[in-house]
This record gives C-alpha cells, sequence and structure tokens, in this order.
C-alpha cells in the first residue's frame, strides 16, 4: 500500500485543505459574479443609449477586456496598483476586481442584447401608462429579460469558477494551490500523488460546475417558447 | 366650450422626410367621440402618438385642460397618465398575470392602495367580460381578449382621454366586434375619445364627429352623418368609395 498516492490525501487535514481551497475560489468566483450581474445591468442600459460619446466609451471597454487576457489583468492590478499607485490590495481583492471588471464587460454585453431583443412597443406600453425611465426598466423591461438572460449568465459563471484558477499567480491560496502545496510536501514519500490530487481536483471542480451547467441548459429549455 | 384637447399647429417630420404633419388644429369636447379616418400613411397614427406625447413635435402645441404639454415636461408622466393609450400590437405585459398588468400602473405609478385598485379591475373586467382571465397570462388569451385587458389597463387609470390607434387592425375579423362593442360601451359612458380605425361601419356607430387626413393634413371635418352621407370634397368621396364593392359586370 506503500505507494498508493491517494492516502496523501487523507493525511493530516489535506482533504479538508483541498475543499477550503475550492471555497476560495468559489469565493472569488461568486463575489465576482455578484458585481458583474449588478454592473452588468447598469452597463447593459447604458450601452442601450443613442449617443456616440457613451457608446465609444463602452465599445472601448468592452473590446479592451476581450482582447486582454485575464492573466495580464490580474497582474496589471496586483502588481501594477502596487508599482505605481502604492496600493497594497490582498491577492483576493485584486482577483474581485479583475473577475469583476471582465464579468461586468461580459455581463454587461448579454444585458444590451436582452434589452434591444424587447419589442419597442413594450417600453412605449409602459411609457404611455405614465412610467418613467427607471419605473419602465425596472417593472417592465428588467423582468422580462431575466429570463432570457438566466442560461448565458450561468454559462458566465462556470467559466468565471474556472478562470479563478489563475489567482495563483499573484499569490492567493486556492484549490489548485493547495493540491500543489500537497503535492510538493510529499513528493519523496509518494512520488505518485500529483496524479491523485490533481484527479481529486479535477473530480472537485466538476461538482461545483456540473449542477451550474445541467441548470443552464434546463433553464434554456424552460424559457425556450 | 368645454375642451379637454387641443391642437394648434402642429407639425411634424422624421428626419430629413417629407412632413408626415402639416400643421393641424385639433380639439377635442369633453364626453365627445371622434375618429379620424384616411389612407395608409397619411399620419393618423402619428398625430396620435404626438398627443400621446410619445412623439417629440417640430412646432405647434397641445394644450390639455388649458395647460400647454411637451414631451420635455418634467411631470409628462403625469400628463400622459390623464391621456390613455391602447395601440394595435396586443402590448401587454407578457410576465405578468393579466390582474397584475392591470395594476401595475395604479399601484406603482399612483400608488393607490392595492385593494382599492384590485376591486375596480374586477368591476371593469367583468364589464369587457372576461372576469374568468385575471389569474390567466397574456400568451393565454386570444388577441381580441388582449385588446380589452388593454382597454380595461388603460381605463383603470382614469384617463380623461382615450386614444386608441387601429386597436382592431391586427386582429381576425371574428374577434373585431368583441371589442369594437366595448369601446361603444364606453362612449355610451361618456368617455372621451379620439379613434384612429379603418372600420368604418365602427365610425358610424361611434363617432359624433369625423375627421377625414390624407398626406399630413385635415381634409374634411364633419358630423358624422353628413361625412358619410355627403362628402364634402372630392378626395373624402374617392376614400369613401373604395369601401363600396360592386359586382362587376361581366
Amino acid at each position: 500500500m506503500q505507494d498508493l498516492g491517494i492516502q496523501v490525501l487523507f493525511q493530516g487535514r489535506n482533504f479538508i485543505r483541498l475543499w477550503e481551497g475550492l471555497w476560495v475560489t468559489l469565493r472569488i468566483a461568486v463575489i465576482a459574479m455578484g458585481l458583474s450581474v449588478l454592473l452588468g445591468f447598469l452597463l447593459g442600459m447604458l450601452m442601450t443609449i443613442q449617443n456616440r460619446t457613451v457608446r465609444c466609451i463602452t465599445r472601448l471597454y468592452l473590446e479592451t477586456v476581450r482582447i486582454l487576457p485575464q492573466l495580464v489583468l490580474l497582474f496589471l492590478v496586483y502588481f501594477g496598483a502596487a508599482k505605481h499607485l502604492g496600493l497594497n490590495i490582498s491577492g483576493e481583492a485584486a482577483a474581485i476586481i479583475v473577475f469583476t471588471f471582465w464579468g461586468t464587460a461580459e455581463m454587461g454585453d448579454l444585458v444590451r442584447g436582452a434589452l434591444i431583443a424587447t419589442p419597442k412597443h413594450q417600453y412605449e406600453s409602459a411609457g404611455g401608462l405614465g412610467m418613467n425611465r427607471w419605473q419602465t426598466y425596472f417593472y417592465v423591461i428588467i423582468p422580462q429579460t431575466i429570463r432570457r438572460l438566466l442560461p448565458p449568465a450561468v454559462n458566465l459563471l462556470t467559466r468565471m469558477i474556472k478562470t479563478t484558477s489563475l489567482v495563483v499567480l499573484i499569490g492567493v491560496v486556492e484549490v489548485v494551490k493547495v493540491g500543489k502545496q500537497i503535492i510538493d510536501a510529499s513528493r519523496y514519500q509518494t512520488p505518485t500523488a500529483a496524479l491523485w490530487i490533481y484527479g481529486v481536483i479535477f473530480i472537485m471542480y466538476f461538482i461545483v460546475c456540473y449542477p451550474f451547467s445541467r441548470l443552464s441548459l434546463w433553464l434554456e429549455k424552460k424559457y425556450k417558447n | 366650450m368645454n375642451e379637454i384637447l387641443q391642437v394648434k399647429h402642429l407639425k411634424k417630420s422624421y428626419e430629413n422626410n417629407e412632413p408626415v404633419l402639416k400643421d393641424i388644429d385639433f380639439s377635442l369636447q369633453k364626453g365627445e367621440v371622434v375618429v379620424i379616418v384616411g389612407p395608409s400613411g397619411c399620419g393618423k397614427s402619428t398625430f396620435l402618438r404626438c398627443l400621446n406625447l410619445l412623439e417629440p413635435i417640430d412646432e405647434g402645441s397641445i394644450i390639455l385642460n388649458g395647460e400647454t404639454i411637451d414631451r420635455k415636461d418634467k411631470n409628462v408622466h403625469q400628463h400622459r397618465q390623464k391621456i390613455g393609450m391602447v395601440f394595435q400590437s396586443y402590448e401587454l405585459f407578457p410576465h405578468l398575470s393579466i390582474m397584475k398588468n392591470i395594476l401595475l400602473a395604479p399601484v406603482k405609478v399612483q400608488k393607490r392602495n392595492r385593494k382599492e385598485a384590485e376591486k375596480e379591475a374586477e368591476v371593469l373586467l367583468e364589464r369587457v367580460g372576461l372576469s374568468d382571465k385575471k389569474d390567466a397570462f397574456p400568451r393565454q388569451l386570444s388577441g381580441g381578449q388582449k385588446q380589452r385587458v388593454a382597454i380595461v389597463r388603460a381605463l383603470i387609470m382614469h384617463p380623461e382621454v382615450l386614444l386608441l390607434d387601429e386597436i382592431t387592425a391586427a386582429l381576425d375579423p371574428e374577434m373585431v366586434r368583441e371589442v369594437l362593442q366595448v369601446v361603444l360601451k364606453l362612449a355610451e359612458d361618456g368617455m372621451t375619445m379620439a379613434i384612429v380605425t379603418h372600420e368604418m361601419e365602427f365610425a358610424k356607430a361611434v363617432a359624433d364627429r369625423v375627421i377625414f387626413m390624407d398626406q399630413g393634413v385635415i381634409v374634411e371635418e364633419n358630423r358624422t352623418k353628413n361625412f358619410f352621407a355627403y362628402p364634402q370634397t372630392e378626395r373624402a368621396k374617392q376614400f369613401l368609395n373604395t369601401f363600396h364593392y360592386e359586382a362587376l359586370e361581366i
């Protein structure tokens, strides 16, 4: 039994530590997603305004986020802020900022699409009943767009969960980093640990993401008609 | 004279195009029903949309109860509550039940008591014969039923004027009657209305006065009986003739 790498998992608190690492991953993804949904709605509404300047700025933001790899953004915020602004933010805060920055852009574009897809007469009949712009959005337009937005939003969340593995590189100890620590600590006693630990991490990601992607599929079917 | 709505020298054009409305003068007395007819593209729908401040106007003024109103006014939303409108496409809110569709504006915009508004909604639904549909969703209703709900939704705001923009144009023929009967009943009850329609028989029955528009101007304006029996202008005669069919002799 000496060579079976899986035993590493049950040494000390290793298994619990992995779950704790996953919790960090999830925390970053969920907080960033929550903020992205809020800001994304505002951005999406802004993007439908018929104003050249507003359009240019939002377009520029969206394209910038899409072109830059998330890793570059992470380095930019984490090291850049420390070096040039003298701001010492924690790795986790930097990660939340970057993922929110990215998520807001993606979410904003989704919201924009959903708002444009809502027929014009929905806005007009709300206006005809004396509703102002906010009431129209809040009571009439947004509730209609939410059902259309749910599947792609859930999809974005799973992408975000997976992309959080990048935060290792700015020193955040999340699930992949914990795994690496365990592997390094047992390198001489159990050389095969790597396979087992990464295998477990793979399954852990699956456990978290699979329900979301099922949910997304289910919502898509449910709202199809 | 008890004028609720007055329009003076209204002009309107869409960007870089021939003007849609050229110098329209119009007035509506309390309790009066005016039907606006005319060929497609004559500007009658645009005119109603201007009255409800949905479209910006280029020149002229719209006067509601002696007060000039404009799209850019701060209280434009209050003006709109006094001018109800029903459109051609059934524009109920698809995510809300019939009752919630009706209650949304009185409760959220006018801040009325929900219970009291609900009671009134039930009375109104009863009047249009849809009491049993209050918990249904718009997609479960026929076009005619949806338009009747749209009328109720406008009525519960207690508008002083009701604008109806070709409300039966998108309906199957057998549903037209059920909707127009509701409108006839409203006219009987003294509702002030401006109606755009292509249903000439309905216009005869409901209107006190008929306005005939063509190419952005009011060509003729007359009491209903006179308009249909003795149209004064050649253009109006031609227009009315398009509704007559005679068997061709071969």
